[in-house]
């Protein structure tokens, strides 16, 4: 019987012929944190060791909190560029970078048949390149940082058939929350998911970007595309090494495999407070909100920015709403200054932040009032937060979001084409 | 390889059985936490249970939150494995690195019964009592190494001075 692309890539690493349910100890590729490294460094501590075992495989990202927002974090910041340089880690990035599930495929880390870890449960990302990804905990980070070497349970797979085209007005993130409505938060729980089918070949690595990322809204460990020319198009002057492709036999064993139709596919959104509390944006229309947050790591990239700017170009915000627009990385903030859509976006009144993670965690840069309604782009909307408790977080597409900008309800951006 | 009884629960055991939601705040000691496990869904478990027993479910144990004092509290209690059809992800992690073994079995999930004598043998992937020999996926020898070891930072701290010697 054939391998999943999740057996081969893990069973090259643990140099054996593995399967499902097998747990193997592995050296990953990269190993990525971001802010909470100063939380690891204090794990990493205790462990006894001075240096880290291979400097050049840790990957650390300022997103969270940046610029540090106030002591505490400016305090974190420093002692993570203070072990940077004291363990000559060459992969830093400091505060103008962006989400660090946008630099790391960017900056050419993430590649088909890797393994990469990382202490952010949106770290399965980087399967939209054929990378196998997921994400840790903290203490695990450290052993990581220390011996170099992980255990991993080799997850069963759920295949995702797409079949058909989005119709105008749809996109991957409305798939991806059709499928968590459908079958729930649990869908995939400790499972990978392989995108795959007619219509997954057609997707551009963004749409992809935004499933992987939302495959851990699923439970999934990791999700993934397998790469094929449009991935090595895209990977071309970014890639840091040499990779190969890698691919699911036809044979492969499979958990479970369902079908899905991109055509009858509508706007979807998420209501408070779960990711799975799923509705036709159709249902929901009308709602007043008071901010729409378009970025994060799920919906912050060029296309995303564009889709937004196709929107409000030559329109007005809606006085009642505050738009904050985050660009998911500065490579993206630049090339959205070159394609005019930050133009547009700022023209209608749109507040451009500094790429990072922004709002999304509720740490700073916009938060909520008790009884406040925020339209965002981005993962999750459980009780709090971005704010107050009383707050509610609406999950939506790009489109979706700049159509409600305009008009201060929450709208089908189906009415703007 | 070692003895002990089974405690025999069903499907969807999640963590707030496992261990209340109340104690997650305090800071307990093992034997403490040992005391309140599996407290909401069976009473009789903390006062009856004895080192060396396997706790066997049906599929899902441990959904819910990630709390490590799930897994802790029966280590603590002197549990010695959980065998079940399946595992929530974030638990099959913790019990790993928290130093609990965790087996995936259908069959013997499916056969064994509380009260029932096991003999576990964690090496060889074997678990065998008066109903049959079930075999699991064997763990590989880092894994039972953290196991034994206790926990994961315990684990890679010998591992660490091993390598310095
Ligand atoms: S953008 Fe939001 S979901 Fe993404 S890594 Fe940052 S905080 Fe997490």
């Amino acid at each position: 019987m054939g391998r999943t692309l999740t057996e081969k890539v893990l069973g090259r690493k643990a140099g054996k012929d593995v399967r499902a349910g097998e747990v193997v100890s592995v050296s990953p590729d990269y190993v990525l944190s971001h802010d909470n490294s100063a939380a690891i460094i204090k794990e990493f501590r205790k462990l006894g060791v001075g240096r880290v075992r291979a400097p050049e495989k840790i990957v650390i990202v300022l997103d969270h909190i940046v610029p540090a927002a106030d002591e505490k974090y400016a305090q974190n910041h420093k002692s993570i560029r203070e072990f940077v340089a004291e363990q000559g880690i060459p992969n830093f990035f400091d505060i103008n970078a962006g989400v660090c599930h946008q630099v790391l495929p960017e900056q050419g880390f993430a590649l088909p048949g890797l393994v990469i870890v990382g202490s952010d449960s949106h770290t399965p990302s980087y399967g939209a390149l054929g990378a196998f990804a997921a994400g840790i905990g903290r203490t695990e980070t450290a052993c990581v940082w220390a011996t170099g070497e992980i255990w991993l349970r080799v997850p069963e797979t759920m295949r995702i058939d797409l079949g058909g085209r989005f119709r105008a007005g749809v996109f991957a993130k409305d798939l991806s929350l059709k499928l968590i409505g459908d079958r729930g938060a649990e869908m995939a729980n400790y499972k990978a998911v392989e995108f795959a089918g007619p219509a997954a070949g057609e997707l551009d690595i963004g749409s992809r970007l935004t499933l992987a990322n939302m495959s851990a809204e699923m439970g999934a460990k990791n999700g993934y595309f397998a790469p094929d020319e449009k991935a090595f198009e895209w990977l071309e002057g970014r890639a840091r090494r040499p990779f190969a492709a890698v691919a699911s036999d036809p044979d492969a064993s499979y958990e479970s495999v369902l079908a899905c139709d991109l055509d009858t596919l509508e706007p979807q959104v998420a209501c408070p407070h779960t990711v799975d509390n799923v509705k036709p944006v159709a249902a929901v229309a009308g709602k007043p909100v008071h901010q729409v947050l378009i970025g994060t790591c799920t919906n912050g990239r060029l296309e995303d920015l564009e889709a937004a700017a196709r929107i409000l170009r030559g329109r007005k915000v809606h006085p009642s709403v505050r738009v904050l627009v985050v660009p998911a990385s500065w490579q993206v903030y630049r090339e959205a200054l070159a394609s005019g859509a930050l133009a547009a976006l700022v023209e209608a009144g749109c507040v451009i932040l500094n790429s990072g993670c922004g709002p999304c965690l509720g740490a700073h840069e916009g938060l909520l009032a008790a009884g406040e309604v925020c339209v965002s782009t981005s993962n999750r909307n459980f009780r709090g937060r971005m704010g107050h408790r009383d707050s509610e977080i609406y999950l939506v597409s790009p489109a979706t979001a700049a159509a409600t900008a305009a008009t201060g309800k929450l709208t089908d951006p189906r009415e703007f084409s | 390889m070692s003895r002990g009884a089974v405690w025999k629960y069903g499907d969807d055991v999640n963590t707030d059985v496992i261990f209340p939601g109340r104690y997650t705040y305090q800071i307990m000691a093992p034997e403490e936490m040992a005391r309140h496990a599996l407290e909401d869904l069976d009473p009789a478990f903390a006062k009856g249970v004895k080192p060396g027993d396997v706790v066997v479910a049906g599929k899902n144990f441990g959904c819910g939150s990630s709390r490590e004092q799930a897994a802790a509290c029966l280590k603590a209690a002197g549990v010695q494995a959980v065998v079940a059809k399946s595992f929530a992800r974030i638990y099959f992690r913790n019990a790993i690195n928290l130093g609990l073994a965790v087996l995936q079995s259908e069959e013997a999930a499916g056969a064994l019964d509380t009260g029932d004598a096991v003999d576990l043998d964690l090496a060889r992937g074997e678990i065998r009592s008066a109903k049959g020999t079930f075999r699991f996926l064997p763990l590989p020898a880092s894994v039972l190494g953290i196991i034994e070891a206790g926990g994961l930072i315990e684990y890679t701290k010998k591992r660490l001075e091993r390598e310095q010697e």
